[in-house]
């Protein structure tokens, strides 16, 4: 039974470069989500669905301060379709992983933890570019025409805005059941869409909601990228909270994320 | 460094909600050898194995593979390390030649897919996402992940649950090959089977702390190692057990149920002691061997046989 122990090789290979690690990890977490028909109709199909249909079903009554309706609403709708794969498809997936031992067993390999967030973190990225790709092409189709002096800006807005909802579907999936995280990030997504301030600006909500959906990352991200592509310029007051929403969800997530 | 121990646990703590799961537990893996850390459910086995793994931090106490400390000096040790989690740690949407392919690509040198994947019978499911494989199928796959990195060390979490014997077969035969190869190989198993045949090295372990290790045959080693293990046609009482006994000269005690145990200091006598006993009774024999005592007599000497 004893066979002779060969000695073990004195020097390990090792861990492939963290670049190649990273990538392969982006790779992975997009292609997931891209081939998933849940996540596709969440982050694809119903933002372009918006956009049409709002766009054109001219029999309800929008009030687009003087716009043209696709101009007016196309900001809103990238700022959804981001809130879609940074938040609602993010929370679930990640929560999921969690529950499965994916998130454990992939710290365990040359990636780590560290390698796993920037994984995910590219991976959002990516499928927010092939979001804002689609709905661009739809919403120019529509005959929308953003204000060029506003498309770096509002880049800039985006990739805030997903930072903002990346840590809030982390803190939720990091914390929480995968069945309530499967729940909650669908429900936190209809209210946001409906009275965040997203795709209506947070002035057309009824009551104090306009107030309250100012300081939520929904209407914050809304309102900047309706200011960078309807008159060019991001209002700092936006900015403001988005990042501080990011550091307050990207503390807690950091905080009180439990890996078991 | 040959001759050193590739993992060392060193009076490990490790408590969850002020109950300590592992209490003061200590042990040692070595290079080429198999190290299987046996016990009941409950008993703290995947604590220890998750602080290896630098999955937990310890409360007190002292882990180290390969010399090094698997939380603070984690980057260094993953490459050398492969870890096989007791849920799987598989993703369900993907499939999984993708799953093994994707871990590959974190190493420098990978271990030869198509190789590794005839070697567990990964072939007829490559294509299939994890969500729709058997118990047996996740559990050849994660083990393939476990060794695709060419790792020195490896952690196996209970790695024959939910397999078919041929599975098992299939996975005892590649430990026993990372074992030729120079590795050091730890797995968690409550399989007596699984302990006895694999393991050069078993710690057996309960209520968070070791209580007895040793090789296999020097575990089931006693003063008087040999037994008669014997079933009858119908079943012995109490009384009938304490008759025999004295009759024969031996301890005589219920081993489960409708077989009995008679230990120490067997001899050609004992065993026609025993039948001619039976015979006074007309009790049929239906069962009777002669021989050392099991890795399980062992076990449930040490952790008792009520259950839990």
């Amino acid at each position: 039974m004893t066979a002779t122990p060969r000695p073990a090789p004195a020097v390990h290979a090792g861990a492939a470069p963290a670049r190649r690690r990273v990538l392969a990890q982006t790779a992975f977490e997009t292609r997931a989500i891209l081939r998933n028909g849940e996540q596709l109709l969440v982050t694809i199909v119903v933002p372009v669905m918006v956009l049409v249909g709002l766009t054109r079903a001219t029999f309800v009554s929008i009030d687009t301060g003087g716009a043209t309706r696709i101009d007016f609403l196309a900001p809103g709708v990238l700022a959804l379709a981001v809130m879609t794969s940074s938040f609602t498809s993010q929370a679930i997936a990640s929560a999921f992983d969690r529950r499965n031992g994916v998130l454990r067993l992939l710290s365990t390999t040359p990636l780590g933890r560290g390698g796993l967030l920037a994984g995910k973190v590219l991976g959002v990225l990516t499928v927010g570019a092939v979001q804002v790709v689609v709905i661009s092409a739809v919403a120019l189709a529509l005959g929308w025409q953003p204000d060029p002096a506003g498309i770096l800006p509002a880049v800039l807005a985006l990739v805030l805005g997903t930072a903002a909802f990346t840590s809030l579907a982390l803190l939720v999936a990091g914390t929480m059941r995968a069945e309530a995280v499967l729940a909650l990030a669908n429900l936190v997504l209809l209210v946001l869409a409906l009275a965040g301030g997203v795709v209506f600006p947070p002035e057309q909500l009824p009551g104090p909601l306009r107030h309250v959906a100012l300081l939520l990352p929904s209407g914050a991200l809304g309102e900047a990228m309706r200011g960078a592509l309807l008159h060019g310029q991001v209002p700092a007051w936006s900015v403001v909270v988005l990042l501080g929403w990011t550091a307050a969800l990207g503390w807690g997530a950091g905080r009180l994320f439990r890996w078991h | 460094m040959p001759g050193s121990p590739a993992v060392v646990v060193d009076g490990l703590v490790k408590s969850y909600g002020g109950r300590a799961v592992v209490d003061g537990l200590s042990l040692a893996a070595e290079p080429g050898r198999v190290t299987a850390v046996l016990g009941p459910n409950g008993a703290g086995k995947t604590t220890t194995v998750e602080c290896c793994e630098g999955l937990r931090s310890p409360d007190a106490g002292t882990v180290r593979v390969l010399g090094l400390d698997p939380v603070a000096e984690a980057r260094e040790l993953r490459p050398r390390v492969g870890v096989m989690l007791q849920d799987g740690g598989l993703p369900t949407g993907v499939r999984a030649g993708e799953m093994l392919a994707h871990v590959a690509r974190m190493y420098a040198a990978p271990r030869d897919l198509g190789e590794l994947a005839e070697r567990l019978g990964l072939g007829s499911f490559a294509r299939t996402t994890v969500r729709r494989l058997s118990g047996g199928q996740r559990q050849r796959l994660a083990l393939a992940a476990a060794v695709v990195g060419r790792p020195d060390v490896v952690f196996l979490d209970e790695p024959s649950a939910g397999m078919d014997p041929q599975s098992r077969r299939a996975v005892w035969e590649l430990v026993r090959e990372l074992r030729a190869d120079g590795v050091a190989v730890v797995l968690t198993t409550h399989l007596m089977d699984e302990a006895q045949d694999l393991a050069d090295h078993v710690v057996v372990v309960d209520h968070g702390a070791v209580i007895a290790q040793g090789s296999v045959p020097e575990l089931v080693a006693t003063g008087d190692d040999t037994s008669v293990r014997l079933t009858t046609a119908r079943p012995l009482d109490a009384g009938d057990l304490a008759d025999l006994g004295r009759s024969v000269g031996a301890a005589v005690s219920e081993a489960s149920a409708g077989t009995y145990l008679v230990a120490g200091g067997v001899t050609p006598a004992t065993v026609a002691a025993v039948t001619a006993w039976l015979a006074g009774r007309d009790v049929l024999l239906t069962g009777l061997t002669v021989g050392r005592r099991t890795l399980e007599d062992v076990f449930l000497d040490l952790t008792g046989r009520h259950l839990r």
